[in-house]
């Protein structure tokens, strides 16, 4: 294939629940480390290391494999001020950019807007997962949100037999026509039609398909196929999201955490090799986020809600490497026992935006942040 | 055709005051009389609360679910498939769009559960008193920052709130009366919370400081004296604005879509002359009796002729079809994810996304939205094992072989009565006349016969029509 240059893609990953920052990216070398793990912290002799400080843990094996390619960029100490603690107003600062008040939009939805402002494409972006993230919310965008197999996606799912959906597909359709009535009824008919023609459109992605790539049979992994599917079918998707969790943490923190890496890691690793296996790799960059790191010291058995955490930017152009710093784990240091913030996470929006999807950050991050390194 | 119409009424009574009923539902309430049903409905006392054996036994982790989720919302979607007490329920969800709490902020479903039985406990009565009830919840006072409101330094979170969203409106006060009332709520605050480790969660307690009070004189609304928070709301519920803000509310929930909230000092009601009726209830004797508004809200001509108005909340679409379709009464595995479908379509209960609640109407509906909504709705009445679905299909077949348009035409009757327009009914017909007749004759006919019935239900909850209460 012609590599001709595509239009920049962003899928973003999130880690529901509250991702343990030092059980992901390790300070091995940090006493601190060892005194506030006695019961989750992770062996010396299981510990991934990278490089001379950090590790990853032990279940993140492909991913290291990304760090030593030079392809995954971590950011250190994300997170804002006043961190709430609470997983819901959280997220919800993540998702509209709005750490002082409560934000109606989200601040993909804006990008979406700003890509289709005539929404001539109903699948400018797609989710996958089980509700409509925030992130994706703005008003009139259309987003397609696959919440079960992409196979099976669009309306009436039970309906299967291939001649009856067809009719009653069309039915729709027609039932959604639009009529000379009220504002409302013509609101909805234009809803149930792009949900519909969105449906349509990503059809025929999974029959398009054909890999030889096998993905883990996890969750995560079945998303990240269905986002695969739909990039290689060239609609014209721009922004993809899912979601992975739950990471939260509180208590039985081994094995869980390390199964959530291992789902997570492999499920990347499938999808960055499907990526290059049908040469789409290179207008691809992947974003991994947690609304909040975890309390530093552990409880016994888990770690309960914290402040600052890591962020990870994977890519064929991404530049791998540390970026910001990783809060000091003194005491004296710690903000109510949690990592104090030293990136605002506005940062890593602002650089993605800027230098990735080449759209002016102020309007949607609603300031001018410190661009990060790891684009060009 | 009277008798049919009896039917479409309390259908409608019932998908506003309830979350609909099935058709052996409707006709022994239409025996009964609507005026008989509303005083039924007014009077929760007289029918069993729900049983909460039941739920402490198959799920008892939804009792005190603490600060995640799905166990409060188990809770809550408990009470509204089970409930016996529609309105009482209704009334709940009704004030939870109102006094909007959430837990993002509070991170407790044991206090915001505690703070939806005080809404069915005293959601149908003097609303002067609903608001002390309210203005003392520790949960609210935590919500809205007012354990931080200090006699020497003020909070105007709560006291703004309570002028804006709870009683009156923008427009009906200044600054200064937000900063009077607050400084009136001044020492209403709650215990020293008990740290949840190692024990758990203790409930959580009001507590009135008066050290902490600013007992100066205060000038709110044209009054002056030396105000305490139940002062300011004597005066507050006496305002003409208050009385119309809260029959806007009411007019709003269960009569026909309003414009969103903050737009009411701008947009005039829809219906002025029911806005009148409304608050003139409300002001005479029993004075701020919510249950006497209601009573002649849903007795109104304005009422009755308002079917298909109100554009379906998410709750209303997860409870009223669960309800239908019957067989979801037990909490069982699987109702976590079930509870949480609200949450999908937009409506996370327990957890509105800020104080000012829900943008409702049209703004439930987006692309991801409606077609979680359509296919939620037609996974289940789809599904013939469901005893909801069995009777539609029973009554059907006492009819004989149906026609294309008598398929469509009881499929829309047991469905609600649904009304479509001429066009979307043609549609269903021109489907119906695909499969030509419909007959439970012989076995293999029979079982055709369920699933075309299924379809056919599936195609209405799709239709535009159908969205709308």
């Amino acid at each position: 294939m012609a590599a001709t240059p595509k239009d920049p893609v962003l899928v973003t990953l999130q880690l529901s629940g509250g991702n343990d920052y030092l059980n992901t990216v390790i300070p091995f070398n940090d006493p601190l480390y060892r005194d506030n793990r006695p019961a989750v912290g992770i062996p010396d002799n299981q510990i991934l290391r990278f490089d001379r400080n950090y590790g990853f843990h032990p279940a993140m094996a492909p991913l290291k494999k990304v760090w030593d390619q030079g392809k995954l960029a971590i950011v250190h100490g994300v997170g804002y001020t006043n961190s709430p603690r609470s997983h819901f107003r959280s997220m919800d600062i993540w998702h509209t950019c709005e750490p002082e008040k409560v934000g109606t939009q989200g601040w993909l939805g804006q990008v979406a807007r700003e890509y289709d402002p005539r929404k001539e494409n109903v699948v400018t972006v797609v989710s996958f997962g089980q509700c409509l993230f925030r992130a994706l919310v703005a008003p009139g965008v259309p987003v397609a949100c696959v919440s079960g197999p992409l196979e099976k996606y669009g309306f009436l799912p039970n309906i299967q037999e291939r001649e009856q959906r067809l009719q009653v597909l069309d039915r729709f359709a027609k039932m959604y026509a639009p009529v000379a009535g009220t504002g409302v009824m013509e609101y909805l008919g234009t809803t149930g039609l792009d949900s519909l023609k969105g449906a349509d459109i990503l059809k025929v992605a999974p029959q398009k398909y054909a890999s030889p790539v096998k993905y883990p049979d996890t969750p995560i992994a079945r998303k990240l196929r269905g986002i695969a599917q739909v990039h290689f079918a060239d609609l014209g998707s721009r922004i993809f999201y899912c979601d992975h969790g739950s990471f939260d943490t509180h208590a039985g923190q081994n094995p869980g955490h390390g199964d959530l890496w291992s789902a997570v890691s492999e499920g990347l690793e499938a999808f960055m090799a499907d990526l290059r296996e049908h040469d789409h790799a290179d207008n691809v960059i992947i974003l991994l986020f947690s609304e909040f790191g975890r309390r530093v010291h552990d409880n016994g058995s888990g770690t309960d809600h914290g402040a600052a955490g890591p962020a990870f930017i994977l890519g064929e152009k991404v530049k791998g490497g540390h970026y910001g710093e990783y809060p000091a784990l003194k005491a004296e240091k710690l903000v109510q026992g949690d990592l104090n913030p030293s990136t605002d996470f506005r940062s890593i929006y602002s650089t993605i935006l800027e230098k990735w999807l080449k759209l002016d950050s102020k309007p949607i991050t609603g300031g001018r942040f410190e661009q990060l390194a790891f684009l060009n | 055709m009277a008798y049919q119409d009896d039917i479409a009424l309390m259908a409608h009574l019932m998908r506003r005051a309830g979350f609909g009923a099935g058709r052996d539902e409707l006709e022994a309430r239409v025996a009964k009389g609507h005026e008989a049903t509303v005083e039924e409905l007014l009077h929760p006392e007289t029918q069993p609360a729900v049983d909460m054996y039941t739920l402490l036994r198959y799920q008892p982790a939804s009792l005190l679910p603490g600060g995640q989720p799905p166990m409060g919302n188990v809770n809550f979607m408990y009470h509204l498939v089970n409930t016996k007490r529609p309105l009482e329920e209704k009334m709940a969800l009704f004030w939870h769009h109102v006094f909007a709490t959430g837990n993002s902020k509070v991170d407790n479903y044991d206090q915001l559960l505690e703070q939806i039985g005080l809404f069915r406990q005293h959601g149908m009565g003097n609303y002067r008193d609903l608001l002390v009830t309210i203005a003392r919840n520790p949960t609210m006072i935590f919500w809205l920052d007012n354990n931080q409101n200090h006699g020497t330094a003020v909070n105007e979170n709560w006291g703004r709130e309570l002028l804006e969203l709870f009683s009156m409106g923008v427009g009906a006060y200044t600054e200064k009366d937000v900063r009077e009332a607050s400084r009136a709520f001044t020492g209403w605050t709650f215990e020293t919370k008990i740290p949840r480790l190692p024990y758990g969660r203790f409930p959580w307690k009001f507590e009135y400081r008066p050290e902490d009070h600013d007992d100066g004189e205060k000038e709110f609304l044209g009054h002056r004296g030396r105000f305490n928070g139940e002062d300011i709301i004597d005066i507050v519920v006496e305002q003409p604005a208050c009385a119309r803000f809260v029959c806007r509310h009411l007019y709003n929930f269960f009569v026909a879509d309003e414009p969103q909230v903050p737009a009411w000092s701008i947009e005039p009601p829809r219906d002025q002359k029911a806005i009148d009726t409304l608050t003139a209830a409300f002001r005479q004797s029993p004075r701020f009796d919510i249950r006497s508004v209601l009573r002649v809200l849903f007795n109104s001509s304005f009422f009755k002729n308002a079917r298909f108005q109100h554009l379906k909340s998410p709750a209303e679409v997860v409870v009223g079809s669960l309800r239908l379709v019957g067989g979801y009464e037990l909490p069982r595995p699987g109702y976590g994810d079930l509870s949480m479908q609200p949450a999908y379509m937009g409506q996370d209960l327990l957890n509105p996304p800020s104080v000012e609640g829900w943008h409702t109407g049209p703004e439930w509906i987006n692309s991801g939205s409606l077609m979680a909504r359509i296919n939620f709705v037609a996974g289940l009445v789809g599904d013939p094992s469901l005893p909801g679905v069995r009777a539609i299909i029973d009554r059907l077949k006492t009819k004989g072989t149906l026609s294309p348009e008598q398929l469509v035409d009881g499929c829309l009757d047991l469905l609600g009565p649904v009304e479509v327009s001429p066009e979307t009914r043609q549609e269903l017909v021109a489907q119906a006349k695909e499969w030509g007749q419909t007959g439970w004759a012989s076995e293999t006919s029979a079982k055709t016969a369920d699933k075309r019935v299924g379809e056919m239900l599936q195609l209405i909850v799709a239709t535009r029509e159908y969205q709308f209460a």
